[in-house]
């Protein structure tokens, strides 16, 4: 088979196969429900604390102050709509971005429809917020600020210390989420000492299966539940708990966490070096949203000008290299994503944007032939651009 | 007391001598359609088919409804022909169609039909007396001789049958009656169409698709294995031919005028489609053309893809507005998936400019440019084929 060089990382990521192993065991041995009183429910219900600790120790918070939930689209949900829940009576504002993920954009429209204010901040070029304007924006009857860690399309940064930081001295009142799904696993979070109340995480971007995420809710955050049920995870998160997929998610969490001890910047160096062999083959690349060295460690996202994004991912594709686009096109239109517009990307620059993400499974040597494989593929599609 | 499905046809009686081959093909296409649903019955008696031993749901109903040659399909229900058999059944059926019914004050009428002179009542005589026993049973229930809710049909012939649900089938004749034709498919909205609408006339379809990989993604192939799929339901099984056409169109953008790129490709295409059918035994290309509607539909293009062809082209949506069209593909559940978004980013090689009016002979001199037989080959040799049914 010719070689596959998979760079989708911030899409989804393969599962380790000591992950595979922990979810076979859970689907096949420790089947047990956590709630049942027998000798196989309390295996469970230790696999499950065993889980809750890792996440609990990789963010260093208390393992209860942890709850699972099915990904991240729904841990954005529940933080949004159960914190605006709970804070229905003191007030009628939230912040937000405009780059966040639809996850958390979809549920703020839907809460406007239901008569709630919300702001959203503009970012500079490089995809991050002005604080200064997030000051200018709290009201006395904002009650919950979301904002994401890591950008999914760009890889910018916003400063959640500081942010935390500004809410916790000036408004302590105001709820602060954040969605990490993006840099979960792959940044150091402290949602302690930086004043986050409520964080996303995900499994399938750290080599866990799909289907499981998890909610940090620090001890105190008023949140209301969305679904009722037995009691589970606090009461908040009601039904059986996706035990496979949870203990999956944990023994991941492990080995993310394991990787990052060893060298934190593994990932990180390898995509800014990848960066600079691009530019140097080519000189005509333009990187979008933060410098290479600036941004998540993960993420590139760059664009060849008059290089369709779509039409060089499929090039790319047939060469074995997987990457992802920002704006999908067709014949008749382009949807532009809203990230890039939000930076300010021209709409060609936009069109041509490619994602590449990485993980700690990339090694250096599939990464070296990148650059080469990225200037066969823009020179075949050059060969035939619309005249 | 049992359920059965009985199926109406229509056309195929005018076919004279021919009758019994046109019956017989659409058995076959019953037999084949009901096959996954277990160990049907099918026979054929007194002009209508019967699928007995099966369980009437709503599965094999919709799948008979999309048969070819059918006109309408009632689910039924059959007993012995004594009077107390014949009103358990009428109960069974009324009740049933008082479940399915939404309505809040429900009207009926009991519509008898005779063939066996030997049962003790005439038609008239039974609707009567059902209609009476009927009033007993469900005070709740009006009679409504001219616009009824519900139509309950009762039959005495070697059995009594009850029916009051009447699904329309597809009309058309059954397909495999009328020879087999290749389909040039392209995955939007027009070409499903069309493939339905020459099916529906009995002729059997195979199917064959561009593909410009990198340009269109995979994506785009599996939204036509899709597309196909769905016309499988209609008229059986389809062989899908996948052609990569990168290369001509490469070749073509290369070598020719930017504003004939399009005619030109649409050339290939019905060439590579000719060999293609004549392969597969089939004696003409269906296409979804309808005049006017993009720069290479006008009269003068159509006339100058024809010319590259000698088997007969037919385009059954030639007169149809887009309107039209979409109303079709929404009734024969091609239109969902036609738009979904992954059509094709091969807008480098459409022209801004298009000739609208190609003249015959710029045409075949530009083509000259480009060494036709062995780009058509090539792509020949490099089809992917895709059983489907």
């Amino acid at each position: 088979m010719k070689q596959q060089i998979y760079l989708d990382n911030a899409a989804t990521t393969q599962v380790l196969p000591e992950v595979v192993d922990e979810v076979v065991r859970c689907l096949t041995q420790d089947f047990g429900n956590p709630s049942s009183l027998h000798r196989l429910g309390l295996q469970s219900e230790r696999n499950m604390k065993n889980a809750r600790n890792i996440i609990g120790e990789l963010l260093q918070v208390p393992a209860e102050d942890i709850i699972f939930t099915s990904g991240g689209t729904e841990s954005n949900n529940l933080a949004i709509l159960g914190a605006t829940r709970a804070r229905r009576r003191y007030g009628n504002h939230c912040i937000t971005t405009r780059i966040e993920h639809p996850s958390i954009l979809n549920t703020f429209n839907y809460l406007e429809e239901e008569g709630w204010d919300v702001t959203y901040l503009s970012v500079d070029k490089n995809g991050v917020i002005h604080m200064e304007q997030l000051k200018g924006e709290i009201r006395d009857d904002t009650v919950l600020v979301s904002i994401a860690h890591v950008n999914n399309e760009i890889g910018s940064i916003q400063p959640l210390r500081e942010i935390g930081l500004l809410l916790k001295n000036n408004y302590p009142n105001v709820i602060f989420h954040t969605d990490a799904v993006q840099s979960f696993g792959r940044l150091q979070i402290r949602p302690l000492e930086w004043g986050i109340d409520l964080l996303s995480a995900s499994g399938h971007k750290i080599h866990a299966p799909k289907g499981v995420g998890a909610l940090y809710i620090k001890k105190g955050t008023p949140l209301n539940t969305l679904q009722w049920g037995g009691g589970q995870e606090l009461g908040i998160r009601n039904g059986t708990e996706n035990l496979p997929g949870i203990v999956g998610f944990g023994r991941a969490a492990q080995w993310v966490h394991q990787a990052m001890n060893k060298d934190e910047e593994a990932i990180s160096k390898m995509k800014i070096d990848l960066s600079k062999r691009i530019a140097q083959v080519l000189p005509e690349v333009v990187f979008n949203g933060p410098e290479p060295q600036n941004g998540a460690p993960h993420i590139l996202n760059l664009s060849v000008p008059g290089v369709r994004g779509e039409t060089l991912l499929h090039v790319l594709e047939s060469h074995g290299v997987y990457v992802s686009t920002g704006s999908a096109c067709s014949s008749r239109n382009v949807r532009t994503s809203h990230v890039l517009k939000a930076i300010g990307a021209p709409s060609d620059v936009a069109e041509g944007a490619i994602r590449l993400s990485l993980s700690y499974l990339n090694t250096q040597d599939e990464l070296s032939l990148v650059p080469e494989i990225l200037k066969k593929s823009v020179d075949q599609v050059k060969r035939f651009t619309r005249r | 007391m049992e359920r059965l499905i009985l199926v109406r046809y229509g056309e195929i009686y005018l076919k004279g001598q021919n009758r019994p081959f046109f019956e017989k093909a659409l058995m076959n296409n019953i037999k084949r359609v009901v096959e996954p649903f277990g160990q049907a019955k099918v026979f054929r008696a007194q002009g209508r088919i019967y699928v007995e031993n099966i369980e009437v749901e709503r599965g094999v109903l919709d799948r008979l409804s999309k048969v070819f040659g059918t006109i309408g399909i009632n689910p039924a229900w059959k007993t012995d022909k004594d009077l107390d058999s014949v009103k358990a059944m009428v109960m069974t059926a009324m009740e049933d169609a008082i479940v399915k019914s939404a309505k809040e004050s429900l009207t009926f009428k009991v519509e008898s039909r005779r063939a066996d002179k030997t049962f003790p009542l005439g038609s008239m005589d039974l609707s009567r007396e059902m209609g009476a026993f009927i009033l007993q049973n469900f005070p709740n229930l009006k009679v409504d001789v001219h616009n009824p809710d519900i139509r309950l049909n009762l039959e005495i012939r070697e059995h009594a049958y009850a029916y009051h649900e009447n699904i329309p089938g597809a009309g058309g004749m059954p397909v495999g009656t009328n020879g087999k034709t290749t389909l040039l498919l392209s995955g939007g909205i027009d070409s499903p169409v069309a493939g339905w609408m020459i099916a529906k006339r009995g002729v059997q379809l195979t199917a064959v698709h561009y593909h410009s990989f990198p340009y269109t993604s995979d994506k785009a192939k599996e939204k036509v294995i899709d597309l196909s799929r769905i016309l499988t339901q209609y008229c059986g099984s389809i062989r899908l031919h996948v052609v990569p056409f990168t290369e001509i169109q490469q070749e073509l953008y290369e070598k020719c005028p930017d504003g004939l790129l399009t005619i030109l490709m649409r050339r290939f295409m019905m060439r590579i489609a000719e060999i293609i059918a004549k392969r597969d035994g089939a004696q003409a290309l269906v296409t979804g053309e309808s005049i006017g509607q993009v720069a290479s539909q006008t009269l003068e293009a159509l006339a100058s893809t024809d010319d590259a062809v000698s088997l007969p082209v037919f385009r059954p949506l030639i007169g149809l507005d887009k309107t039209e069209i979409v109303d079709i593909a929404e009734k024969i559940n091609t239109y969902e998936t036609s738009i979904l978004p992954y059509e094709d980013c091969c807008t480098v090689f459409v022209p801004r400019h298009p000739v609208t009016r190609p003249k015959l002979d710029k045409v075949r001199q530009a083509e000259a440019l480009v060494d036709g037989e062995a780009l058509i080959q090539r792509a020949l040799e490099e089809v992917e084929i895709y059983d489907l049914n």
